[in-house]
């Protein structure tokens, strides 16, 4: 198992090398001149060439790669254009904020989505059953938007009960430790600040799994119901196990193998920042960030922030497959 | 002596949209305790279901016990609740599949799913459960049995599989072991060791078996009494020796015909019974059995046989005996 870990960490690496291939020379692929960007249109041609020689603009592309790369390895992403902050700062201000919005949301959509998953697989054709794939179609083709709007329309301004936006009231103070501001607070012992942030996320985790909720719920149903269908599910049931014993353990466990596949997918996507959610409820994630940077013509921004969410899209995979043949013994041999 | 095991005019049919498929109609037999008893008859004659109705193990819907009583130790399986039937599978009854490549769970290891069913019914504690397992194993014939009880399915062979699912189905001392065509997916020298196994395994510990075959080879070594079941019915039950001697129903006889000769200087050809077993949602009037019989008159196409005892022990369902 632990030769097969290393094996997989290692192919990270031209997964990761590949990535920073793709995400620099596609950004310079795209018309538009960073330099001219940061002065406006009226500099001086003096101005621009300043500008070009500080950012290493007007070397060759390769070389310019070469510095990107270096730096990279140091752990160094450069300098935002638009407000000459370090970009790992910015980053490090931002992806917390993502993180905790993506798991609580991961959260929602693995505990929901696989309970109706199973109930509905273990029921076939039962009125819980219809009406929870009709709920999950439904989930799926929603608008984030809309369904977001409509949340706090009820829960914040008719009810009252949950607040409209932002991650934590203002009077509300949290030490920072991780910036996930749950587990901060907690870390701290700051049950109102604990309870703030909770309040906080609610709104924006449930709208934002409601997709992957409804694309768990059904991957886990058909999935069960393929699984159900099996001799080993028969001999369960000859040994006398009670139905949960069967379904839960014997079956759950060997169904599970697909819809790990898209709960690691799915989380992958979330980290990516999820722009939609965090707009509308003002969430001050790496999603709002990035698209700000592509808007900007921000290359070392958008650079850096891709560069980031794809290393993190396929850690998580990397996970997975882990998961995977800690779940299913069959993959190991291979 | 009361029997172990008393199927009475077992009824088991499936509701299709295409109609109602009578898989088991008015089935009877019984089956001393320590006893051996098999069930023949071609694929879809209704052997499986009667083993799995037993069990009560029948996908409900479409299928449903819809008459007859199956007794065991006198309690009337059919009708006790299903909690009490789950503590009677696997316990005092249980079962091995035809299938060993798939009838074991393959992300458990093997020790885990034997010792499961002890942990169930007689309340052992996880570690007494393992030492049980591996002794199982090492009864069934398994080499090397500490380390291959924490084997997963998938590094056996199907040989090795068949034996651990005999080991769960001893593990519990059952009063009955139901086979469902045990060797049908082995090789033909594991099958006799499968075979061998499962009678010694009876002999020592008194367990009954309700033999489930095909193949009347497998019959000849290991019965004591044999039922022929055609299209949901029984057509014939004599004692082995009696059937291979005597064979009454055209049927049985039929399949005695089909079995390939040993001897060098027996050129003919193998005989076949013509047709096939005919489909549950259209049986013939008459006799089942009258579109594959050469013997077959007016009687039989117009009213079905009784079961009827011509010789002592020795019952067929044939109107050539009337």
């Amino acid at each position: 198992m632990l030769s097969f870990i290393i094996r997989r960490i290692l192919a990270l690496i031209p997964t990761v090398f590949g990535i920073s291939v793709l995400v620099f020379f596609m950004i310079h692929l795209v018309p538009g001149d960073p330099a001219e960007m940061m002065l406006g249109e009226r500099a001086s041609e003096q101005a621009l060439k300043e500008v070009r020689e500080q950012l290493g603009l007007d070397k060759p592309l390769h070389v310019q790669y070469g510095r990107f790369l270096s730096r990279l390895a140091q752990g160094d992403l450069g300098r935002a254009l638009r407000t000459n902050e370090k970009i790992t700062t910015e980053i490090a201000e931002r992806f917390p904020a993502t993180v905790e919005l993506s798991i609580a949301a991961m959260i929602f959509a693995v505990t929901l989505g696989m309970l109706a998953g199973i109930m509905s697989a273990t029921r076939q054709y039962s009125v819980f059953d219809y009406s929870s794939m009709v709920l999950s179609l439904v989930g799926v083709s929603m608008p984030i938007f809309w369904l977001g709007l409509v949340l706090m329309i009820i829960f914040s301004v008719h009810l009252g009960w949950l607040p409209l936006s932002g991650r934590l009231s203002y009077h509300i103070h949290i030490e920072p430790i991780t910036g996930l501001y749950i587990l901060d607070s907690l870390l701290t012992r700051n049950w109102p600040a604990l309870k703030d942030a909770v309040w906080h996320i609610i709104m924006p985790a449930f709208t934002l799994s409601t997709i992957p909720m409804a694309i768990i719920a059904r991957i886990t149903r058909s999935s069960m119901l393929e699984v159900l269908r099996q001799d080993y599910i028969r001999t369960a049931k000859a040994k006398g196990l009670s139905p949960r014993v069967v379904h839960y353990k014997h079956a759950l466990k060997n169904a599970l193998i697909p819809v790990i596949t898209v709960i690691g997918l799915q989380f992958g996507i979330l980290l990516g920042g999820a722009i939609l959610t965090e707009t509308i409820f003002a969430w001050p994630g790496i999603g709002l960030w990035l698209l700000n940077a592509v808007y900007a013509r921000d290359f070392n921004a958008v650079q850096g922030g891709t560069m980031l969410i794809a290393t993190t899209f396929v850690t998580i995979n990397m996970l997975v497959d882990i998961l995977y043949a800690w779940i299913n013994p069959r993959i190991k041999v291979s | 002596m009361t029997k172990l095991l008393e199927v009475q005019n077992l009824k088991t049919y499936f509701f299709t949209d295409r109609g109602v498929a009578k898989a088991v109609d008015d089935v009877s037999f019984s089956l001393d305790t320590g006893k051996t008893l098999c069930v023949v008859g071609e694929s879809g004659c209704g052997k499986s279901v009667t083993a799995l109705s037993i069990m009560r193990l029948i996908p409900e819907p479409p299928g449903r016990i819809v008459g007859g009583r199956i007794l065991f130790e006198g309690t009337d399986l059919v009708a006790l609740p299903e909690s009490r039937m789950r503590s009677i599978r696997g316990n005092k009854i249980s079962m091995i599949f035809q299938e060993p490549m798939t009838s074991l769970n393959p992300v458990f290891r093997v020790g885990d799913q034997i010792a499961e069913v002890l942990e169930l019914h007689e309340n052992m504690k996880k570690a007494d459960a393992m030492d049980r397992a591996v002794e199982l194993l090492r009864m069934v014939g398994i080499p090397s049995p500490e380390s291959r009880v924490r084997d997963y399915p998938h590094q056996m062979s199907g040989g090795m599989r068949q034996r651990v699912m005999i080991a769960m189905a001893l593990a519990c001392n059952p009063k009955l072991i139901i086979a469902d065509e045990p060797t049908t997916a082995l090789d033909v020298t594991i099958q006799a060791q499968i075979l061998e196994l499962m009678e010694e395994l009876s002999r020592t510990t008194g367990t009954a078996i309700l033999l489930i075959t095909h193949d009347l080879g497998v019959v000849a070594e290991t019965a004591e009494h044999v039922v022929v079941m055609y299209a949901g019915r029984v057509v014939e039950e004599a004692p082995v020796r009696e059937l291979f001697h005597d064979p009454l129903h055209p049927y049985t006889r039929g399949l005695m015909r089909s079995i390939p000769s040993m001897s060098e200087d027996d050129k003919t050809r193998l005989e076949v019974i013509p047709g096939v077993v005919p489909s549950l949602l259209a049986l013939p009037v008459g006799c089942k059995f009258n579109d594959r019989c050469r013997h077959a008159f007016d009687r039989c196409l117009a009213e079905e046989p009784p079961l009827t005892t011509p010789k002592e022990g020795h019952s067929v369902r044939c109107w050539l005996f009337h």
